[in-house]
């Protein structure tokens, strides 16, 4: 156990930002905060950091409170999100500043910062660029040494906002693999923000998913893919469909869905939702059912079909082109989810399928 | 990218004729308006040989008044420069009520003409004025001296350092600083190795603008000087005096020493400009 996080909470005027957070960060652990913009995950960070300060609630490592403590003192490392590099100095002298900034008596001498500095620039795999300014440097190295910098002053817990968020595709791929192995390998307790669930997943050792101030769901990447704790979880997850159905002796029931696939949930009987992701609902030709598609379109591997009810509800699915190939606009079909999450309870769900796509229906030939 | 001009030939030969018009007349006007001026200047103090401009040169008045203008400048540039700083910096880390309210302060010198910013210091420190006849009482002279001369130059100098530093502190945020903090440098080392590398050029550029104001101000010093020959007369007041006392060549002896100190300004700020960009 280290990083204790208690009943944390922080309002920007009238704004709550963080509303109770709880979470407990384990030794040598990778944790990933996951949610929208807005959530608070930045926010949490800075608090951790000492950058800011939060209105109630505690923060302690290995028993010592951190609040009391000024972010110096905390020894962390914050890598921001654009970096913050110095750009009046080498990538050098970016990395040693940590450690000459030290107190005389504790500061090491000229000659070991520069042995330090030079093994994290190999350790880092940016040896050739000690010369250079960060205005020299793509979006990739600059991230790399805004880490060394950080590193240098050997951090107690390593926080990193939006790691990859400034950079494309590709190089986000490779930092992404680079950064779980520098992880492995040096053991520092690892925080950082994102709100690229593919991002956190790959990397985390666990996931804190928050939204509007509070955490949803803390768990293993799997855990959460699976079981998403809250309907938001769910939502943010890509499991898009939401559809009203009825609990019975911890069976999910509704009409033209075959919901055998689903196991058994201890759910009270009565009014539930069922979420599902596009690609898990496999549409089957059915006369009596009371959905009908009203769309296919192609997006290459993959066909989308949209499908409504009477009742106005609205789906989308996606099979694969093969599986499609006799589904027809006009069809009706029923629904076989191959997995799913429900939630208790209907009625906010349900509002959601608005009046105005029925119009839209009722006004097609 | 090629840029999308027609080539010379196409354009109509109306338009090569306004624009060589329009280039003439630009010319022309920056010929009277700036040049010949500066140049007839150094040409009257001149005139009447190298002898002469180095007499009136070194004629006590004049030499007290280029001491004193100087002395003035080297007092107000440090104040400038710390106040500067200290007020862009306020502004750009930190919000608190009456926030916009000093930004207007700051900018206020700059509306308002210096002739009144001299007589409000008459208003206040004069012997019939606000703190007068406390000043009076504690022996202490501000007005027609070089205290009064250095304070009103630093009203109307006041805004330059803040003005040019303060936009650049607000483009580059305080994420710097805050990475400084967290890798354990004290409030002294943050300003020192990453605030003031960062705003540097700002500051000097800043300082030069200050600086030539200092140097060149006329109205607001007249007015608190009390233009007493020999003691209170700054390089402007000089000559002035030197003018209305129809000595010419001395007038513009003055005026050329002022010039060239303005002229090294502007080279310097031309060079700070180069080095910015």
């Amino acid at each position: 156990m280290s990083l204790v996080i208690s009943h944390l909470a922080r309002r920007f005027g009238a704004t709550p930002v963080l509303r109770g957070i709880e979470l407990e960060v384990r030794q040598g652990e990778l944790i990933a905060l996951l949610g929208p913009s807005g959530s608070g995950k930045t926010t949490l960070l800075r608090i951790i950091a000492g950058l800011d300060w939060p209105d109630a609630g505690g923060l302690s490592f290995d028993g010592t409170d951190w609040l009391a403590k000024s972010a110096a003192e905390r020894r962390i490392g914050f890598v921001f999100q654009h970096y913050a590099l110095f750009p009046h100095m080498t990538v050098r002298d970016n990395i040693a500043f940590g450690l000459t900034v030290l107190p005389r008596a504790t500061r090491p001498g000229q000659a070991q910062i520069a042995a330090t500095v030079d093994r994290l620039l190999r350790f880092l795999q940016i040896d050739g660029l000690a010369d250079r300014y960060p205005a020299e440097l793509s979006g990739g190295q600059r991230q790399r040494v805004a880490l060394g910098r950080a590193m240098a002053i050997e951090p107690r817990v390593l926080l990193l906002d939006e790691p990859f968020g400034a950079l494309d595709a590709q190089v986000r791929r490779d930092l992404r693999r680079w950064l779980r192995g520098v992880h492995d390998s040096t053991g520092t307790t690892t925080i950082f923000v994102t709100h690229d669930q593919e991002e956190a997943f790959e990397l985390a050792d666990r996931v804190v998913v928050m939204n509007g101030g509070v955490v949803e769901q803390i768990g293993h990447p799997d855990e959460i893919y699976d079981h998403p704790a809250t309907p938001f979880v769910a939502r943010f997850l890509g499991l898009t469909v939401e559809l009203p159905i009825a609990m019975r002796a911890g069976r999910a029931e509704a009409s033209g869905l075959d919901l055998s696939a689903l196991p058994r949930r201890a759910i009270p009987d009565g009014p539930a939702t069922l979420f599902l992701r596009p690609a898990d609902i496999q549409p089957v030709p059915d006369p009596a059912a009371p959905f009908r598609v009203t769309e296919i379109a192609s997006t290459g591997a993959l066909l989308r079909i949209v499908a409504e009810s009477d009742t106005g509800c609205r789906i989308e699915a996606e099979v694969s082109r093969r599986e499609g190939r006799d589904l027809r606009v006009g069809h009706a079909v029923g629904l076989r989810p191959a997995a799913g999450q429900i939630f208790p309870g209907g009625a906010t769900p349900l509002a959601r399928p608005a009046s105005a796509p029925k119009a839209l229906k009722e006004a097609r030939p | 990218m090629t840029p999308v001009t027609p080539p010379a030939a196409l354009a109509p030969r109306q338009d090569r004729k306004a624009q060589w018009l329009l280039i003439g007349l630009a010319v022309a006007l920056t010929l009277f308006i700036v040049v010949v001026p500066l140049l007839y200047i150094l040409w009257r103090a001149l005139s009447e040989g190298l002898a002469v401009f180095a007499q009136n040169i070194l004629a006590p008045d004049t030499l007290h008044a280029i001491w004193l203008t100087s002395a003035v400048a080297i007092v107000t540039l440090p104040v400038n420069l710390c106040v500067g700083i200290a007020a862009a910096w306020l502004i750009a880390r930190f919000t608190f009520p009456g926030r916009k309210a000093l930004l207007t302060i700051i900018e206020l010198p700059f509306s308002i003409s210096p002739i009144i910013a001299g007589v409000c210091y008459l208003l206040l420190y004069g012997r019939q004025g606000l703190l007068g006849p406390a000043l009076a009482a504690a022996d202490i002279k501000i007005l027609f001296a070089l205290p009064g001369i250095v304070l009103v130059t630093l009203f109307v100098t006041g805004p330059f350092v803040a003005r040019e530093v303060l936009p650049l502190m607000q483009a580059q945020g305080s994420e710097q600083e805050q990475a400084a903090l967290t890798l354990g440098a004290s409030g002294w080392q943050i300003f020192r190795r990453v605030t003031l590398p960062n705003i540097r050029w700002a500051l000097l550029y800043g300082a030069v603008l200050a600086t030539a104001r200092a140097v060149g101000e006329f109205g607001a010093v007249s007015v608190v000087s009390g233009a007493i020959r020999g003691q209170t007369m700054t390089l402007p007041l000089q000559i002035e005096l030197l003018f209305n006392d129809l000595n010419v060549v001395g007038a513009f002896a003055a005026a050329s020493t002022l010039t060239l100190i303005a002229l090294v300004v502007l080279v310097l700020k031309t060079l700070i400009e180069a080095r910015t960009r």
